[in-house]
């Protein structure tokens, strides 16, 4: 429930359609893309401009309330949860793209624009915005910002915190604050990594300025089936060994090849124990090299079948499973729970095939697709809610891949962020010394910790309670001891 | 053997915390001219030194702090990779740690990344001697705040590095450089220009009517570049970058051996030349003016001019400096470093006055 006082103060701010209080109107906005975590909010707010949200976060920074920032609602950890008793403060109207410099190759937006629609009002002048998360025809530029997000071209383009300029936001406090420049880099510290990937707990985003790529005159996918996923792991050790920084390398297993082939009819090899999709970009010249190696380093490392794409259709249309595998997955069954770890490669056929251990001993399918130039791993655990217990085991066998993610060396996410989800493992990876400068930073930017609370960073009576054990840099303290 | 140096420094610092009194964190010494001036004991941490892990095909390096950056780059170039922000050498001597402290990077920084770029994990000791590690050694990694690029260029005020993890990348398969002859303003529009095409870009320098370009990737695309570029070719490209790098130019040495203060101008690539009362010399693409000022150089409007262009100017050398080499931040900025500052070292001993008079 609202203060009334707040109510009536953030009513005579907004029009009546902009404040939404009733549990009819704020059920849309109780969760976002990870579904197992659901919270009704005391109001939901959709302001239309800079001035009005400043408002808003003077009127709560005030009364003491909650205040979560949503942008598309595509966050995949549970990131944009609602808190009960706080206001969701959506920048879904936040729609419009400012400017497209085409000589600077920059464009500045608004935090509600979508991903995909920054390429599109580029590609005019033949520049588009890199990061390519699966979510891009949906998840806005804000959340991105948000959560760094990847894609699957970043081995070589880089992720979000590579490909943004500057960042225009509002602390709880009201005050607007610029992090970075038109220039590369700025004065002082850098705020504006730390803004990025910071989960909404820091600043409210209300302008990006991201850096805009020449397209590549020519793109191409080679497909790749192996008969051992050891195979397909050491054909891109094998590529990386050679030198090349492919445009996109990914990895799908079996069930997870099977579930898209059924999805899009790319023509996937079925028989397959593992696929590679491995894309080449560039002038034609350098493609046609390029791609040359690729084959000849595909065919050296075992694979049993190549394909290339002969034209813009076939790429499309063998990226297109990869870009679908979610949805894809999520066909098979009732539910589906997507893990995000990353690890260093050569630990790969180690992690699946503990994942495949535990399959069996939880009783629950799992399907792994990939980003294997960079090692980020995400195995889709399906279950179905309805069954008694089911979530539960879900999460027991979620949390068991990502500690053995640390224990060889990664991390807990990669790029889909912690939000609520990763909250207990994140006791795991980080030391309590660490997590405290990670409040001290939350503190800096936040003292009422009013933005985004609960999120991110664990407080140390959780880790406590959790009894989880922090993996130092990799060693567990007795490994000598049997765990799994 | 490591974590007994590793608490060495730790003891060091808590030693000087008991007390307030400040310390002053030295690698190579070769960048001891930037910033403001140095204050404090020496805590030198050559010792912690030596590649930790290398493998070449998982892209990542990890290397303690002392550690040579001649001696990083020997190893990943002997397995066909580099340093791809080109950390400028200005003495021998000088340490990774140096290289992260500063975040200083060189001529391919607007092609292939910042140091901040390519930074995946720090180890550090923070102000009350607490040894913390954060990122790792892994590509991608969004766990907890990125504390590792907020590391990289706060020039050892936030914690003592002692280890740093960086993405490596592949040697370039050949690199050409084409120089052009034409004025200052037309140079900034033609590589802003060839930075919007699917060209093989990796520096740009311009000085004194000479437009200097390189061209790095597969050989065929560099041939193809360069064919439809025009220009004429340089014969030392490495000499050439190395001395663009490093600043042993001609301009910079000219400036140098004139005793006239150098200003660093990082501003938006297509912000127009202007006659700041000095020599210019323009770098990455536009985005990187450096000014060799004279007594007509005007610093109030050095700094107008830089904020005007969405940037910053540094004086980066001078013989005799004030204080504020760095671009004053606006308030509520520089209320936040000063928040950030007290939760990594709350008595202030790192690195005092080092980046900034306030703290």
């Amino acid at each position: 429930m609202l203060d009334s006082h707040v109510r009536a103060e953030l009513a005579a701010l907004l029009p009546a359609s902009s404040l939404l209080t009733t549990p009819e109107d704020t059920k849309p906005y109780e969760c976002d893309g990870l579904t197992l975590f659901r919270e009704q909010p005391a109001a939901v707010v959709l302001p239309e401009n800079e001035a009005q949200v400043a408002a808003i976060l003077r009127i709560c920074h005030a009364a003491r309330v909650p205040v979560v920032a949503r942008g598309a609602g595509t966050s995949l950890s549970g990131g944009a949860l609602p808190h009960r008793d706080g206001v969701v403060l959506s920048m879904a109207k936040f729609r419009r793209i400012l400017t497209i410099d085409t000589l600077a190759r920059t464009a500045v937006v608004q935090p509600g624009v979508r991903n995909l629609a920054i390429s599109e009002a580029a590609a005019p002048h033949g520049l588009y915005y890199a990061p390519d998360p699966s979510s891009q025809i949906a998840c806005s530029i804000g959340g991105n910002v948000a959560e760094n997000a990847g894609g699957v071209h970043c081995l070589k383009y880089g992720l979000t915190v590579h490909n943004v300029r500057r960042v225009r936001g509002l602390l709880i406090t009201g005050e607007p604050v610029e992090f970075g420049g038109a220039s590369l880099d700025s004065a002082g510290y850098d705020l504006l990594a730390l803004i990025t990937g910071s989960e909404g707990l820091l600043a409210v985003i209300t302008e990006v300025t991201v850096k805009l790529t020449p397209k590549p005159q020519l793109a191409q996918v080679a497909c790749a089936a192996f008969d051992d996923i050891e195979k397909a792991g050491a054909a891109v050790g094998a590529i990386i060994g050679e030198g090349i920084i492919p445009a996109g390398l990914e990895m799908m297993d079996q069930p997870a090849t099977r579930a898209v082939e059924e999805f899009v009819h790319a023509g996937y090899p079925l028989d397959a124990a593992a696929v590679l999709l491995v894309e080449s970009d560039g002038t034609p010249e350098e493609v046609d090299d390029e791609m040359g190696e690729i084959r000849r380093v595909l065919t050296a490392s075992g694979a049993t079948s190549i394909r290339v794409s002969r034209d813009e259709r076939e790429r499309l249309l063998l990226w297109s499973g990869r870009k679908a595998a979610f949805p894809a997955v999520g066909r098979l069954s009732p539910d589906y729970y997507c893990i995000d770890g990353t690890i260093p490669r050569k630990a790969l056929p180690l992690v699946l095939r503990r994942t495949a251990e535990w399959s069996k001993e939880f009783g629950l399918a799992c399907a792994n697709v990939f980003h294997a130039g960079d090692g980020n791993l995400h195995p889709l655990i399906l279950f179905d809610a309805n069954k008694e217990g089911e979530i539960e085991k879900t999460i027991a066998f979620g949390d068991r891949i990502l500690e053995l993610c640390i224990e060889v060396g990664g991390t807990v996410t990669g790029e889909h962020g912690v939000g609520v989800e990763k909250l207990s493992t994140m006791c795991t990876q980080f030391a309590p010394d660490e997590l405290e400068r990670f409040h001290g930073v939350k503190a800096a930017f936040d003292p009422s910790g009013l933005l985004n609370p609960g999120k991110g960073v664990p407080t140390l009576a959780r880790c406590a309670e959790f009894g989880r054990m922090h993996v130092h840099h990799g060693q567990l303290r007795h490994p000598d001891i049997p765990r799994f | 053997m490591a974590d007994l140096d590793i608490a060495g420094v730790q003891e060091a610092i808590r030693r000087a915390a008991a007390v307030r009194s400040p310390l002053r964190i030295v690698g190579g010494a070769t960048k001891d001219f930037y910033g403001e001036k140095l204050v404090g004991d020496v805590l030198d941490v050559r010792e912690l030194a030596g590649i930790v892990d290398y493998e070449p095909t998982e892209l990542v390096i990890t290397a303690r702090a002392g550690t040579p950056i001649d001696e990083i780059e020997s190893a990943m170039g002997a397995s066909g990779q580099m340093l791809a922000f080109e950390p400028p050498r200005f003495a021998p001597g000088g340490t990774l740690g140096g290289a992260i402290a500063s975040g200083l990077s060189g001529p391919r920084r607007p092609y292939a990344g910042a140091a901040r770029d390519l930074v995946l994990g720090v180890k550090i000791v923070d102000g009350t001697g607490r040894a913390l590690s954060f990122g790792g050694r892994v590509m991608k990694n969004v766990a907890g705040f990125d504390v590792s690029r907020l590391m990289t260029g706060a020039m050892g005020t936030l914690g003592v590095i002692t280890e740093v993890s960086l993405k490596c990348l592949p040697l370039p398969r050949t690199e050409a450089t084409r120089l052009f002859a034409m004025s200052a303003d037309e140079s900034i529009r033609r590589v802003n220009e060839w930075g919007g095409q699917p060209l093989p870009l990796s520096a740009t320098c311009f000085h004194q009517g000479q437009l200097a370009v390189r061209l790095s990737g597969a050989p065929s695309a560099v041939a193809a570049a360069c064919a439809k570029m025009g220009g004429t070719a340089v014969e030392d490209t490495e000499g050439l970058w190395t001395s663009v790098r490093d600043q042993t130019h001609a301009f910079f040495a000219g400036a140098a051996a004139a005793r006239a203060p150098l200003w660093r101008l990082s501003v938006g690539s297509t912000a127009p030349y202007t006659d700041l009362g000095g020599e210019q010399l323009i770098e990455w693409g536009g985005a990187l003016r450096w000014l060799a000022s004279t007594p007509r150089t005007d610093l109030a409007r050095v700094r107008a001019w830089a904020s005007s262009h969405g940037g910053h100017a540094t004086l980066f050398r001078a013989a005799d400096k004030p204080s504020d080499v760095f671009h004053p931040l606006p308030p509520t900025l520089a209320e936040l470093h000063r928040r950030l500052k007290a939760t990594f070292d709350p008595n202030g001993i790192l690195n005092r006055n080092r980046m900034s008079t306030a703290f």
